[in-house]
């Protein structure tokens, strides 16, 4: 499983009230929620965002409030892969269990400015900055977790397994 | 090796011997919360497993506190989807404006968490229950939708930081001072995925309410819980308001912790987190004059009856400075009761406060006190982020009560000490 997009750049400490300020929480409708994302801290993101892009920053992306809407605003939004040095713990769950893409690596952070064009394959964890020919090694997705990016997240996935038994 | 506190919960509702840090496990439920915001995506996702109900009516909390009393039509529609839900499935702690309370405040004054127990809720700010000697810890949506429907979490055990405090604290000095000096002092990640586990004989002389603003930001600092020993404090606390049995965790005499940080209270200052980050701390003395235009005392970090005291003892007499809008949140109805019965309203109002009812609002920018370009508010909430209490060019100062007191009645950032010398 590959993606390949155009990179959004940002630093440290991206927290969820500027993924997805809290004035817009009072729905839970994707694409509401993906028309603001990012807007308190880049307000051109959700002008120029095109399926597949690619999002990178910094350490403790995701610090702050639990608000799933914040991955399901970068999801929604046509991102397909964040990539941080670290990210908030709560974060971390919430954007696996929606099936939104993130990795760890610190050395990919190194390498990628904002507008470089960067492809991901999960299955062996390798992101390839395609702008300048550098390759990073990642973690790969083990087996389940390919499935239940490819089911939408934790509850399709418990869904389809459900079906499948 | 030995365990440390937050590990031997983990044990227990693991059905376990021992665990050791990084170890995944999947544990038993005491209970699963949520409220106006993130239940409504929970329940969306509880839908799709084909679950005819909850796990146990009782161990499921909902409780709309963020966007209400509704703010407007779509909160309204919100708050309307967990109400019917918690019809639907007969949820036995749903509680509606009236009864509602700020979550956190209100979970341990009705009783709901109790020493031992393992909680999670669809909020950052659940791990406000390890004051009470509770492993609790924020989620997002889809786990709480998995843990109404099957009791359970999985969770990667966290290693430790140890916070071993003695002395005590000067006056007008509490539990929020001490948590901002210690996020300041290891930054806004600097317990990311870890327990903050704080010991020492300086616990003693710790309020709960001190206790629950701690543990409350723990998450400020990135970590996994905050968690207090279960002393002669939480337990007369406990014994007003659970009926359950306390099941009181101790460390091991070799629990390993990644740090030890050993904080005498006595000498920590008033202190302020400038914006936009938690960990952007100064002492009082190094504040220089902030004019600012609101003061929020209040919210599940700093909305208790003790807090309200303290606010009140400073604002007795005095006036709010004219340029300043100085508003009031109780946690809960109980404590609302309290304030009033205790006169507290009277001091508020004399001022020129605002009392609220309840409510989460300010806090996150939801309504009840939302900021315009260029305004400041010091406030005794939990984040300073960007944008965070309204217009995206306005700041946030998060500080204690009696600092929040203090500058509501100078009109910029002030020491409570000058104040009452004034």
């Amino acid at each position: 499983m590959q993606v390949q997009g155009t990179v959004f750049r940002y630093g440290d400490n991206v927290d969820t009230d500027v993924i997805i300020p809290a004035r817009y929480l009072n729905t839970s409708n994707h694409k509401e929620l993906a028309q603001h994302c990012m807007e308190d801290l880049d307000q051109n993101f959700i002008k120029q965002v095109k399926q597949g892009d690619i999002m990178v920053a910094d350490k403790n992306f995701g610090c702050g409030s639990s608000r799933e809407h914040a991955p399901i605003a970068i999801k929604e939004s046509g991102i397909s892969c964040v990539i941080a040095r670290t990210f908030a713990r709560i974060f971390f769950r919430n954007a696996i269990n929606i099936g939104l893409p993130i990795l760890e690596c610190p050395e990919a952070c190194d390498g990628i400015k904002a507008g470089d064009v960067v492809s991901v394959d999960f299955s062996t964890g390798t992101i390839t900055n395609v702008t300048t020919g550098s390759v990073f090694q990642s973690e790969p997705f083990p087996p389940f977790m390919q499935d239940l990016i490819a089911n939408g997240g934790l509850a399709g996935y418990i869904a389809n397994r459900g079906k499948q038994a | 090796m030995g365990m440390t506190m937050t590990q031997k919960i983990l044990v227990r509702h693991a059905n376990l011997e021992s665990v050791r840090a990084g170890q995944l496990v999947m544990a038993d439920l005491d209970m699963v919360l949520g409220n106006d915001i993130t239940a409504p995506v929970a329940i969306n996702e509880f839908s799709k497993f084909g679950k005819e109900t909850v796990f146990d009516k009782d161990k499921v909390a909902l409780v709309p506190d963020h966007f209400s009393p509704n703010k407007d039509i779509k909160a309204a529609e919100q708050c309307k989807c967990l109400r019917d839900f918690a019809n639907d499935h007969d949820i036995t702690n749903y509680f509606d404006v009236g009864q509602m309370g700020i979550e956190h405040a209100l979970l341990p004054e009705k009783g709901l968490v109790g020493a031992g127990d393992l909680v999670i809720g669809a909020d950052s700010h659940t791990c406000t229950y390890g004051a009470l000697g509770a492993f609790s810890t924020g989620v997002g949506s889809t786990d709480m939708a998995c843990g109404m429907a099957t009791g359970q979490a999985w969770f990667k055990v966290p290693s430790a930081l140890k916070f071993n405090l003695s002395g005590k604290f000067s006056p007008y000095v509490s539990g929020k001072d001490l948590i901002l000096h210690i996020i300041g002092m290891i930054g806004v990640d600097g317990a990311l995925y870890q327990s903050m586990e704080f010991t020492g004989e300086g616990v003693a002389n710790l309020t709960i309410d001190d206790r629950f603003t701690v543990a409350n930001m723990a998450i400020e600092a990135g970590a996994k819980n905050g968690i207090f020993p279960v002393d002669e404090v939480a337990l007369a606390y406990l014994k007003e308001h659970c009926p359950k049995e306390p099941v009181i965790y101790e460390a091991d005499a070799d629990a390993p912790y990644e740090a030890v940080y050993d904080i005498d209270l006595s000498t920590i200052k008033s202190t302020v987190s400038f914006p936009h980050l938690p960990s952007n701390t100064r002492t009082i003395d190094q504040v220089g004059e902030v004019r600012i235009d609101q003061v929020v005392i209040g919210s599940c970090t700093n909305g208790h009856i003790s807090d309200l005291r303290q606010a009140a003892a400073i604002l007795k007499g005095r006036k709010v400075a004219k340029h300043v809008r100085a508003l009031i949140f109780p946690a809960t109805q109980k404590i609302w009761k309290q304030a009033m019965n205790e006169g507290l309203f009277d001091i508020f109002v004399d001022s020129g406060c605002a009392v609220s009812t309840p409510t989460c609002g300010p806090c996150l920018g939801g309504h009840m006190g939302i900021l315009a370009a260029g305004e400041r508010a010091v406030s005794t909430t939990n984040r300073n982020f960007v944008g965070r209490m309204g217009h995206v060019k306005s700041e946030v100062y998060l500080a204690s009560p009696a600092v929040a007191a203090a500058s509501a009645v100078a009109g910029y950032i002030a020491d409570p000490n000058k104040v009452m010398e004034a």
